[in-house]
């Protein structure tokens, strides 16, 4: 039997907009197994991010039901979802988020700052092993500024990284990227997803959709397709 | 998170912005920096104040006639004959704690020598009088008991009236000077001893036999004051209340009878001033904590910008696990760490800047541990109490809204 990582079942999400209630998610299920690579597509405002940011503990549902690797991430206090965030979840921006004026290495760090078990020699090993898989090793001493928008991204995709996350989730992560870089990029999560890391990826680019194993389609806060892709494109680097 | 950790992140994030951190810090460096000063002269002021009114005497209690309301009518004290020498001798009678014991009287006037003469004030005064005052004599030798019995026409000179009255005679002791028109001979030159507290020339004076003074000069039988020595500093307030029981007897005073006299310590005189340039330090401290404040204030000013500055950082560390409290201590830790090394940098700047001034101006001061101690703590708190606003404001942010924030 696979392992389910993520269990969702009629999630709901509103938002109070002043008087009015926006539903943002109007009752959405799925699970996904161990190792897939999903990507969530849809139109601009058919709830991708909103739906995205409850899977990454970032934020919490109106309604229904949600299973993170076993944990009911709906029951828990705000300390135990930071706590779920920094262990279970790596998350990639569609801006980077690195820290200005910081090196590679201790932007890929910090979330490892939050965990009190790791020591700081294990910290800067973990580190350093993350940046080197993301083709990085050389790179570790550079600030943000001194990067490329590709070479940040792989910077930010490596900390997402470095707490060994049952899964990795990107927001846009190739939006300000051009198609070249987006196609390292593409190719670097495939490798990811090889390895047996589960991604969840979220986009409005066909193209992209057709890099991972799944795709579910959001419209105004349903799903409307989910569906295997057969002829995965495979990105050879 | 450990606390090493919170340092580590603190710093780095200082360390990111070194321009901000060091502006933050110039209010606590200057508040802590004119605290620091300010004390350093109050107490130089209240200790050199101390030791002027040390050097007047040892452990000296001095009486002088004081209010006579008899009769209704309150009158000058110096004119006053209500001190005798009978009182002298009673008080060398009852009061068991003193080490030295002399009566004073004393007379204005221009001491003549040869062609020059000189302004001043001749004191007779009985042997101890030296020991009292801490006097002492440079040239030449004390008059004896002797010589106060026999009202000898002797005198020691003090260093001012010396130089002025023979300003090329090198060997003073020998002379003769002259007095209300009787011969003095010079038998000693006092040490000098400078001015005092009141800015008063205690070299400028000329000390005689009582008895000298009393018959030859003035043709009293009363003295004006009596000067005595406590054995011990820890003795003198039970010396005064000797000397005050065998005034009282001696003066026949009933109980409900005011003193008719005065007994002052050299100790209620340093308290008095001390207690006056305590004032002073106070005023000058509260005037520096006030700039402190002003400080803390720039602290919460600055904290609050950087906050709404830092949104999208604190934003992506809630992301990656931060918690709330973890953000809180972050940026009271950077509070406290802005404020505290504030304060490290103030009080170097204040102390090189008190001696500085102390050096320059010459002027006494006096740094007390405490003063540095006080200032730390005031430093620290001011950073918690200040930064613990603005923290609580970062720590309450939704990961979300902070990500996105522009
Ligand atoms: N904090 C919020 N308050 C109110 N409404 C919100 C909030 N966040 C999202 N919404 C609404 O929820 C809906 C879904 O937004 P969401 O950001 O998930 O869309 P999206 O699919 O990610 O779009 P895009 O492709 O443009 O990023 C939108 O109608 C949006 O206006
Ligand atoms: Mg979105």
């Amino acid at each position: 039997m696979e392992n389910k990582i993520i269990r969702i079942a009629n999630l709901k999400r509103d938002f109070s907009v002043g008087i009015e209630t926006v539903h943002a998610l109007k009752g959405v299920s799925f699970d996904v197994l161990e190792g897939e690579f999903v990507t969530i597509m849809g139109a601009s405002g058919s709830g991708k991010s909103t739906l995205l940011n409850i899977l990454g503990a970032l934020d919490r549902p109106s309604g229904g039901d949600y299973l993170l690797d076993g944990t009911n991430v709906g029951t828990l206090t705000k300390e135990q979802l930071a706590g779920i965030r920094n262990r279970k979840i790596g998350f990639v921006f569609q801006s980077f988020n690195l820290l200005a004026r910081t090196s590679a290495l201790e932007n890929v760090e910090l979330p490892l700052m939050y965990n009190a078990k790791v020591s700081p020699r294990e910290r800067r090993e973990m580190a350093c092993h993350a940046l080197e898989t993301v083709g990085l090793a050389d790179r570790m001493g550079h600030a943000p500024n001194q990067l490329s928008g590709g070479q940040q991204q792989r910077v930010a995709i490596a900390r997402a990284l470095v707490n060994d996350p049952v899964m990795v989730l990107a927001d846009e992560a190739t939006g300000n990227l051009d198609s070249k870089t987006t196609l390292d990029i593409m190719g670097l999560f495939q490798k990811l997803n090889s390895e047996g890391k589960t991604i969840v990826f979220v986009t409005h680019e066909n193209e992209i959709a057709e890099y991972s194993n799944r795709t579910i389609v959001l419209k105004d806060g349903e799903i409307v397709k989910d569906y295997t892709n057969q002829g995965r494109q495979a990105i050879l680097d | 998170m450990t606390v090493f950790n919170l340092s580590k992140i603190a710093v780095k994030a200082m360390a990111r912005n070194k321009m901000r951190t060091f502006l933050t810090m110039l209010g606590i460096i200057i508040g802590v920096t004119s605290v620091i000063t300010m004390l350093a002269i109050g107490q130089g002021s209240k200790q050199s104040i101390q030791e002027q009114i040390s050097s007047m005497g040892a452990n000296m209690i001095m009486v002088h006639p004081g209010s006579d309301v008899r009769g209704g009518v309150r009158m000058d004290p110096s004119s006053m004959k209500s001190l005798t020498l009978d009182d002298l001798s009673a008080i060398r009678r009852y009061a068991t704690h003193l080490s030295a014991l002399s009566p004073m009287v004393s007379s204005g006037g221009q001491v003549i020598a040869g062609g020059s003469n000189w302004p001043t004030t001749i004191q007779g005064v009985g042997e101890d009088f030296l020991m009292i005052r801490k006097m002492e004599v440079a040239e030449g030798v004390m008059f004896t008991d002797y010589e106060v019995k026999r009202a000898a026409k002797v005198c020691l000179l003090g260093q001012t009236v010396a130089e002025n009255l023979f300003p090329d005679v090198e060997n003073v002791v020998g002379q003769t000077v002259r007095f209300k028109n009787i011969p003095l001979k010079v038998i000693g030159v006092l040490a000098a001893k400078g001015q005092n507290t009141f800015g008063q020339d205690q070299d400028d004076v000329i000390l005689a036999p009582y008895t000298t003074i009393q018959k030859r000069i003035m043709a009293i039988t009363h003295i004006q004051s009596i000067y005595a020595s406590a054995e011990s500093e820890g003795v003198s307030e039970q010396a005064e209340k000797e000397i005050t029981m065998a005034l009282r007897a001696s003066h026949s005073l009933a109980d409900d009878e005011e003193d008719d006299f005065n007994v002052r310590s050299q100790q209620e005189l340093i308290n008095t001033f001390s207690s006056t340039s305590e004032m002073l330090t106070l005023l000058l401290g509260a005037i520096a904590g006030i700039s402190l404040l002003v400080g803390g204030i720039g602290i919460m000013n600055i904290m609050f910008v950087s906050v709404t500055e830092r949104t999208r950082e604190i934003g992506l560390r809630l992301a990656v696990g931060g918690r709330g409290r973890d953000i809180l201590s972050q940026f009271l830790m950077e509070a406290v760490i802005v404020s505290v090394g504030g304060g490290l940098f103030g009080v170097l700047l204040g102390l090189a800047l008190a001696y500085g001034m102390g050096n320059m101006l010459d002027w006494p001061v006096v740094v007390t541990n405490h003063s540095i101690v006080i200032s730390f703590v005031v430093c620290a708190v001011v950073g918690i109490f200040f930064g613990w606003y603005p923290a609580r404001k970062a720590a309450g942010l939704d990961p979300i809204e902070a990500l996105r924030y522009e």
